[in-house]
């Protein structure tokens, strides 16, 4: 039985490698996933902690599902500004966006 | 008595309804619910003195005060509170007779007088502000009431003065006035309060018990009152707005700065009179001097001014000066000893009212007729204007002080108290006397005799002023007439016991000798068409007459004052201080933020990664010091 905190491991890292991503991705799409990254490591610490600490119970896979769920929408709709995003500026390079600045 | 509210809510409701419709109202309109509703109030104020005095004496052989009406308005703690109510008591009756009957003179006066003025609606508005605050002031329950009222009288006076807003002169003239008053107001309501604080009380007339704490503080508080009074009743050398708000309307100067606002100082120290004649005989008499010197200042300068209202007000300044004496040489509250005064002032208000607002009035129908102010546009005017001719010359006799005109009585009680104060006092006052018959006979000449202006009058020739104007000036000519054989002792005296009114044919006989040869020498140097006497006069002593026709200089020296040693030495320091150190540093804060923001606006990039960072950035600070905490 693998213990809890190989699990807690494997998130942590998926945790940093996405926010590594948020911060050094030049590509906006690679920074969508480095946050779908982020996202999923929470998603494994609701389920593994419900699994390991609260058996019987199911509000931690039923938050994870609903945490998918959400996740979807946001990028559904974040693609859908990077479509916009490049049919203004014909790339999707994040430094060419800081026109919203005082 | 509970109506008597309705005396004030009257003129009120007028003014709320005329002012607020204003134009959407016709003209005609609006002059005729004014005048309706003066009227009313002047009817009541009739019924109100009537049943007041029906009523008659208490067991005391007084008329006991009344007061219908009264409410807790500001309570301050302890037992301090002001209140606002109605009082009537013998003087505050006969005022409301006095300002009603005025009013609603002015009121028909106007409506031939102003017929055809722009923002005819506003002046009868005014006019109603004007006759609910005067009311409201002399029926107040305690003194702060009063100020209330007196502060109100002060702005529509302020209002009337400026009501040609386009003129220049009546812009700054109503200015004037009201800075003017409203710089002796101060004193008035450093007085209340100290009166108040010392006292505990606003009343009139508080508890002798409450007194012996505060007596050393009455004579202080009650002569800084009196301030505010000689701003209001324009005494030396508070007076010098009175002659320029002539610049107002001729009706509201009969009505304002003749009969009724003007004597609201006298009225003032009327009603601390047991206060003042108690605890400050001392400043009592100070006013006295006060007075007299105006009424000498005043009645000098009348002798030699061209423009009949500018004679007509320093008159008043005078007449006021008489009033104030009178009331600043009672020695006592017993009207048989020493407190006659009282009596005679209150009485000579009353007449005074009358005559000079007739006179007022009159010099309204000459100017209607000649369309200037300057005695030099007149001359020869009694053959156009018969009825103004009499009613004038009928005020004028009553001035002078000529028997049986209701001016001979009250000018012979003041004067008989003057003698009896002291002989001095007595002699200066019968000279005035004199000047002022002499006075208002070189007005009388000028207007109504002497050489015609031809070439002005071939032009536009004078006529009768219409009914609405005349019929005032006859109903005021027979008040004046009648009004010396009221028994007024009978009414009001300084203890309000019955005082018979006995004529003291000594002093009778020396004013009327006095008021006599003022007539003729007026007659003598103004008759005739040459004017040789007095154009001889002026010209022998120039420097005198001269500085008399520009009023001693007082407002050249007011102007230095102001302008020169204020403005230029207070004023313009503390002006810079403001300017440069107070505005500097706020200056300075508001740069230093500027720098600032342009310091740290980079923060704000507009890049998302770089907001990751200070986000995250900003966590991790959050976390480790909730750790360490």
């Amino acid at each position: 039985m693998v213990q809890m905190e190989y699990y807690l491991i494997v998130s942590t890292i998926m945790m940093f490698i996405g926010i590594y991503g948020f911060l050094t991705r030049r590509n906006l799409l690679a920074m969508l996933i480095s946050v779908e990254l982020i996202l999923n490591s929470v998603d494994i610490n609701f389920v593994v902690f419900n699994r390991f600490l609260f058996p019987g119970q199911l509000e931690g896979f039923f938050f994870s599902l609903f945490a998918i769920g959400i996740s979807a929408a946001e990028t559904a709709v974040a693609i859908a500004i990077i479509i916009n995003i490049y049919r203004n500026m014909k790339n999707i390079q994040v430094k060419n966006l800081d026109k919203m600045k005082w | 008595m509970e109506y008597t509210i309705l005396i004030l809510l009257l003129p009120f409701l007028s003014f709320i309804l005329i002012g607020l419709l204003g134009t959407r109202l016709k003209p005609t309109a609006a002059g005729v619910f004014g005048t309706v509703v003066t009227g009313i109030t002047a009817i009541l104020s009739y019924w109100t003195a009537f049943s007041y005095f029906g009523a008659g004496r208490n067991a005391e052989g007084i008329y006991p005060q009344q007061i219908p009406w009264n409410a807790e308005w500001l309570p301050f703690g302890g037992n301090l509170h002001i209140d606002l109510g109605i009082l009537l008591d013998p003087i505050s009756v006969m005022m409301l007779v006095v300002i009603t009957t005025v009013s609603f003179m002015v009121h028909i006066y106007s409506f031939g007088y102003m017929k055809g003025e722009t923002g005819f609606q506003r002046y009868y508005s005014f006019l109603s502000l004007f006759t609910m605050s005067m009311l409201g002031l002399v029926v107040a329950t305690n003194i702060f009431q009063m100020y209330i009222f007196w502060e109100l009288v002060g702005v529509s006076s302020y209002l009337l003065i400026g009501f040609y807003y386009t003129r220049k002169e009546a812009v700054a003239a109503s200015k004037k006035a009201f800075i003017v008053t409203r710089f002796a107001d101060l004193g008035f309501l450093i007085g209340i309060l100290i009166y108040g604080f010392y006292t505990g009380s606003f009343s009139f007339t508080p508890d002798a018990a409450v007194i012996g704490t505060a007596k050393v503080f009455l004579p202080l508080a009650l002569g800084l009152m009196f301030i505010g009074g000689a701003g209001k009743s324009a005494m030396f050398p508070l007076h010098i707005w009175l002659p320029d708000a002539m610049e107002g309307p001729t009706p509201v100067s009969a009505l304002i700065h003749a009969a009724t606002m003007v004597v609201a100082g006298v009225y003032l120290v009327a009603r601390m009179f047991p206060l003042f004649i108690g605890y400050a005989p001392e400043v009592l008499h100070i006013t006295a001097y006060v007075g007299a010197f105006t009424a000498l200042y005043a009645a000098v300068v009348a002798c030699v001014q061209s423009d009949i209202k500018r004679v007509l007000a320093f008159s008043t300044i005078s007449q006021i000066g008489f009033m104030i004496v009178s009331l600043g040489v009672c020695t006592s509250s017993d009207p048989h000893a020493g407190g006659l005064g009282y009596m005679a002032s209150m009485f000579h208000l009353f007449t005074h009212a009358m005559f000079k607002a007739l006179l007022f009035l009159g010099a309204g129908c000459i100017i209607h007729a000649v369309h200037s102010n300057e005695m030099s546009a007149m001359g020869g005017l009694r053959k156009y204007m018969p009825v103004t001719h009499i009613t004038f010359l009928v005020a004028c006799l009553a001035i002078a002080g000529i028997w049986p005109l209701s001016g001979f009585f009250s000018k012979d009680e003041i004067l008989a108290a003057c003698f009896r104060f002291s002989p001095v006092m007595g002699w200066v006052m019968t000279f005035i006397a004199g000047l002022t018959a002499f006075y208002m006979f070189r007005l009388y000449y000028n207007i109504f005799w002497g050489k015609e202006n031809k070439e002005l009058h071939a032009e536009h020739k004078p006529h009768e002023a219409p009914a609405t104007m005349t019929v005032p000036l006859v109903f005021l000519a027979a008040v004046t007439l009648l009004a010396g054989w009221i028994p007024f002792g009978e009414f009001v005296s300084s203890n309000g016991q019955a005082y018979h009114i006995h004529i003291d044919w000594n002093v009778a006989a020396t004013s009327l000798c006095v008021a006599a040869a003022g007539i003729g020498i007026a007659t003598w140097m103004y008759l005739r068409e040459d004017r040789k006497v007095a154009t001889g006069l002026a010209t022998r002593f120039s420097g005198l007459y001269k500085a008399a026709y520009r009023r001693f200089y007082i407002d050249e020296i007011y102007q230095f004052v102001t302008h020169r040693i204020i403005f230029a030495c207070i004023s313009t320091p503390i002006a810079w201080f403001d300017r440069h150190v107070v505005d500097g540093f706020m200056n300075l804060l508001a740069w230093i933020s500027n720098k600032l923001s342009w310091l740290i606006k980079g923060m704000q990039s507009g890049n998302v990664q770089r907001y990751g960072i200070w986000f995250l950035g900003g966590a991790l600070g959050l976390t480790i010091v909730l750790l360490l905490i």
